[in-house]
């Protein structure tokens, strides 16, 4: 046996070592999609045999019309734009607390001892614990939302931001100041590309509970517009189609920032930067 | 302790308090200022009051028992469904294909946004609140439980098999110590997320007794100190399951089998 058919036989003993190879991708993408038709045909058998009134187990056709009229009078779009504005202007004011906050942290032990015990002790509440005493303070609507996300996100963000300064290879700060870098440039070319894969992870997470608490938050303290208050208008009049629809926008939008906006910004930072261990799924 | 260390710990403690006692004179401020209504931003004073006296009367632990109740059965729930589901899902490569669509659309879904669904579909009460606890968890849990199987190296199972061992102990003596580093982190997160949940679930469901009840509850007579006495509560039981519980079930196992450093 030559050297090229060893290496083959090799290769050929590794496969088959293997214990389980890959499906190519079609079959993978056909079970995903048998799954999902019997889990619809089921429910579609369920909502028109009428154990409960189709009012609150709404067949297919009409949850999906109900979402058609709401993307045509365009009220769909206003409710969307509103949970997300919240969202953004939450994290936002979240980010400007965070950040500067966990540097301190992450660079100066003294912040480090002052900071943490509050931290321990305000992150196990959860935000939505405190919506009805800010509704009280500051009515229903806009602020009191916007600070239940502000709330939500603000502590595991400083969390991640300062265990990512914190972290930081103390091998690379040496080495850049040993090259004479000091405050912003020690800053910007060590501390911030070393610590952000763990910022990113902390800004990642920090949308997962922001997301919880607005909807939560705008159930709660029902402001004008919102899904959360779509949801909460749609149970007072018994419209489970719209409900279900609302439910349906909300799990596209989460899956959309799960799946495409974080990865695009983890490739466009941390991959590019070669950070890779932070984008590691 | 050598002498210094122990001054080191007294400045630590001394600087741990900072924060509080800046926090504490912040809220004195506003209050004594004016900036929200007495009635409606008590003083620190009444709060600390109004927390013995709920304590001593029972009502903090009636209401922390019932919260605790729901808790644990939605977690039971959603631990023993979530960890079949993933392990299923780990093993098995069809179940995995057809599951993991579904469980990737739902996992991001807040489940506080099924509380109205669940009221229409269950009613009110204790049932529909502890399977809507049990639905928002099992996710996150089944996503970890999965990918815990699914981190277990092959070479592991290789040798196993090359020692002549059969599907069945390669599955008790390899696949789950090996995930179950993930299978606690998915429970964990789970726990925490139920007890997140579980507080608004209550303020949406109208539970007969409860920690979310009592705010909701006395928001409508503006016992803001009932509310904020409730959420000190809320916060502490939270950070005790989180370090008692599960910092405790890790060091029995996966930190003793040295899979993990504590």
């Amino acid at each position: 046996m030559n050297v090229a058919q060893q290496r083959i036989a090799a290769i050929e003993v590794a496969e088959l070592a293997t214990p389980r190879r890959r499906p190519p991708r079609l079959v993978a993408l056909v079970r995903g999609a048998i799954a999902i038709a019997v889990l619809l045909a089921a429910w579609e058998y369920f909502a028109r045999s009428g154990i409960f009134s189709r009012a609150i187990t709404p067949p297919l056709e009409t949850i999906f019309s109900a979402l058609v009229a709401m993307i045509a009078d365009g009220s769909i779009f206003k409710h969307t734009l509103a949970t997300m504005l919240r969202v953004a202007i939450g994290l936002l004011i979240a980010l400007a607390v965070a950040i500067p906050l966990g540097m301190l942290m992450g660079r100066h032990p003294v912040w480090e001892r002052i900071l943490r015990p509050p931290l321990a002790v305000l992150m196990p509440i959860p935000s939505l614990a405190w919506v009805p005493l800010v509704v009280l303070w500051f009515g229903i609507g806009n602020v009191a939302t916007v600070l239940i996300v502000v709330y939500a996100s603000t502590f595991s963000l400083l969390y991640n931001v300062w265990m990512g300064v914190k972290t930081v290879n103390p091998i690379w700060v040496r080495a850049a100041q040993a090259m004479n870098a000091q405050g912003s440039r020690l800053f910007r070319h060590v501390i911030w590309p070393a610590a952000l894969p763990s910022i990113i992870t902390g800004i990642r997470l920090a949308f997962g509970r922001a997301w919880i608490a607005v909807i939560g938050g705008e159930l709660l303290a029902s402001p004008q517009w919102g899904l959360g208050k779509l949801i909460f208008d749609a149970k007072e009049y018994l419209n489970a189609d719209t409900m279900l629809a609302a439910l349906f926008v909300i799990g596209i939008i989460g899956l959309f920032f799960e799946r495409v906006v974080f990865q695009l910004l983890e490739r466009a930072t941390v991959n590019r930067w070669g950070m890779a261990s932070g984008a590691r799924r | 302790m050598s002498p210094q260390g122990g001054l080191l710990r007294l400045s630590g403690l001394l600087l741990g308090g900072v924060a509080f006692v800046v926090l504490a004179l912040a809220w004195q401020g506003a209050y004594w200022a004016n900036v929200f209504p007495p009635k409606l931003f008590p003083s620190l004073a009444t709060v600390a009051d109004t927390l013995v006296r709920l304590t001593a009367n029972g009502t903090m632990l009636v209401s922390a028992g019932a919260t605790l109740f729901r808790l644990l059965f939605g977690f039971l729930l959603a631990g023993v469904v979530g960890v079949v589901v993933g392990l299923l899902m780990g093993r098995v490569q069809g179940i995995e294909d057809a599951l993991l669509p579904i469980v990737s659309f739902m996992y991001p879904i807040p489940g506080i946004a099924y509380a109205p669904l669940f009221v229409l579909w269950f009613g009110l009460g204790d049932a529909p609140a502890i399977l809507l606890v049990a639905v928002a968890t099992s996710f996150t849990v089944i996503i970890n439980t999965w990918k815990g199987v699914k981190s277990v190296k092959p070479i592991w199972i290789r040798s196993a098999l090359a020692m002549g061992a059969r599907e069945r102990s390669i599955f008790v003596k390899v696949i789950l110590p090996g995930a179950l580093p993930y299978v606690l982190t998915g429970l964990r997160l789970g726990l925490a997320s139920a007890w997140r949940i579980l507080v608004a679930v209550e303020m949406l469901m109208s539970v007969t007794r409860g920690l979310g009840w009592l705010i909701f509850g006395s928001q409508q007579f503006l016992n803001t100190d009932v509310m904020l006495a409730t959420i000190a509560v809320i916060g502490i039981v939270g950070m005790l399951l989180e370090r008692q519980v599960f910092l405790r079930l890790e060091q029995a196992t996966i930190v003793r089998w040295g899979m993990m450093s504590a």
